[in-house]
């Protein structure tokens, strides 16, 4: 038996709705919201700004920080307040990801804060936060070489299946979930790229290319929000 | 304290031409010491040497309460503690991020794979189930703690014994073991981190090398007797990888994974 059907009626490459919108937060520099689904990520820039304490200042190039977290209640058991090892290396790697479009030799000696809140989880948060971090990053203004765009591929049983969702992610049929969230820039390149689960390397091959062509939709979805359009899509 | 830009620049060129500091070729790891045992205490213990890197993994068993989605099932947990005593780098506090990540790749490998068979860690379903600890140790930082972390690791599971476990007291009797090992597959899963440096691809860099490289590639592996699996990826550091890169990283991978089985298989009887 293997998975025909999606669970939500979905097609295997198709995404969940999304939504994108900036200017959410009006202290920030820039800010934005982007949906999956029932995934929702709000993101909040502050800065260039000067980077405390001054030891840690380049005088090269910017800081880029990044922080990651969830709403406790965001989740169906809830989440300890605070930061936990999953979100420290999901900042982390949402940072990396995000460092490699932002402009930072522009901002010598200063940081760019970069915050991301989960309000609402059903898989794909680290996705739809880089999608709405990046969205943020380039209202504000900050010097950037070009967008981001960000999805989660998965094999569910021997499918690959584009933007996961949690009940998904926990199939254990035939050859159970493999998660891969990954980002592409606009110009092709992989700046995140995570892994969990059982996938053979030609089976990664063929997600990857799904995740590059789904990453052109969510594209075209922060393009809209960016341009003032209703970013329905 | 990080390398200088002339290092750096220097590093690239040779690696231009295909050539590093020590002479090895971009895939060739440094020489591989496995030891097996190195704590009397620990239920099952490696030192793993890559060259002048070095750590030392130790496995302890608890028992503990399962987790509510999977109350069947033992429980792993993973840390690694970078010693200050193995870099100036390294100073004494709560974990930071790269020793996080460093023990979430080593986790993720280990629990994806299903090299441990959690459910035969079960004492008594919801209530009791042995949880494994896997903790390590660097004492030499000399480059790619990943790899070495997850090497050694592995193979203290494999060479790990279950403790004696008193069933009307619900404890384990530490300082005494089983004759049993730990409930494990065949399927060994094995973790390769790609290192690019400029348009370079290199695996077991060297601090130097490790340092001058603006994107990783981890790549867990197992084979499950018919075929290779890939467990688990991670993309570190700010850098970007194309697809033709990620696509030759993991044919890579593979080859690579099959060496290293052969040298683990060969040091593990």
């Amino acid at each position: 038996m293997s998975y025909t059907k999606r669970v939500d009626g979905r097609k295997f490459d198709e995404t969940r709705e999304m939504e994108a919108k900036i200017g959410i937060i009006k202290n920030a520099g820039g800010s934005a919201l982007f949906k999956f689904g029932d995934t929702i990520a709000i993101a909040a820039v502050y800065g260039p700004k000067p980077l405390h304490p001054q030891h840690l200042q380049n005088p090269s190039k910017g800081v880029l920080r990044c922080n990651y977290d969830m709403l406790s209640f965001s989740v169906t058991e809830r989440k300890r307040p605070g930061p936990s090892r999953r979100s420290q290396e999901i900042s982390k790697v949402s940072e990396w990801a995000l460092s490699s479009i932002v402009d930072l030799d522009a901002y010598p000696n200063t940081v760019v804060d970069v915050h991301i809140m989960i309000l609402q989880a059903n898989a794909s948060t680290r996705c739809a936060g880089i999608n709405a971090a990046a969205l943020a990053l380039a209202s504000a203004g900050v010097s950037m070489k070009e967008l981001v765009s960000s999805v989660s591929i998965g094999k569910i049983d021997d499918k690959i299946v584009v933007d996961l969702i949690k009940e998904e992610e926990d199939c254990e049929e035939g050859e159970g979930a493999t998660d891969i969230p990954m980002a592409f820039t606009k110009s092709g390149k992989i700046c995140l790229l995570q892994l969990d689960g059982k996938i053979r390397p030609e089976e990664l091959k063929e997600a990857i290319k799904a995740g590059k062509k789904a990453c052109k939709e969510v594209y075209n979805v922060q393009k809209k929000a960016l341009k003032g359009v209703e970013g329905k899509d | 304290m990080e390398i200088s830009t002339l290092t750096k620049e220097r590093i690239k060129e040779f690696l231009a031409q295909d050539k590093r500091f020590d002479g090895r070729k971009l895939l060739d790891f440094r020489e591989i010491e496995i030891e097996t045992n190195v704590s009397k205490n620990a239920e099952g213990s490696c030192r793993v040497k890559l060259g002048d890197t070095e750590v030392i993994a130790g496995v302890k068993i608890d028992v503990t309460e399962p987790y509510t989605d999977k109350e069947e099932e033992g429980t792993l947990a993973t840390i690694i503690e970078l010693l200050p005593l193995s870099s100036p780098e390294f100073e004494y506090g709560p974990p930071r991020i790269e020793a996080v990540e460093i023990a979430r790749i080593v986790d993720r490998g280990i629990r994806e794979s299903g090299f441990i068979d959690f459910k035969k860690l079960c004492i008594k379903k919801e209530e009791k189930v042995f949880s494994v600890l896997i903790d390590i140790y660097s004492i030499n930082n000399a480059g790619n703690l990943i790899d070495a972390a997850c090497l050694a690791s592995v193979i203290a599971l494999k060479t790990a014994k279950m403790p004696k476990y008193d069933t009307k007291k619900e404890k384990i009797e530490y300082g005494e073991w089983t004759s049993k090992g730990l409930p494990l597959n065949e399927n060994m899963p094995l973790t390769i981190t790609f290192y690019k440096v400029g348009k370079k691809i290199l695996i077991d860099p060297v601090k130097e090398e490790g340092d001058s490289s603006e994107a990783r590639l981890s790549v867990a592996l197992s084979n499950n007797g018919k075929e290779i699996l890939i467990n688990a990826l991670q993309k570190g550091g700010g850098g970007v990888f194309s697809e033709e890169e990620v696509e030759k990283i993991l044919d890579l991978a593979v080859d690579k994974f099959k060496e290293l089985e052969e040298k683990v298989n060969k040091a593990v009887k």
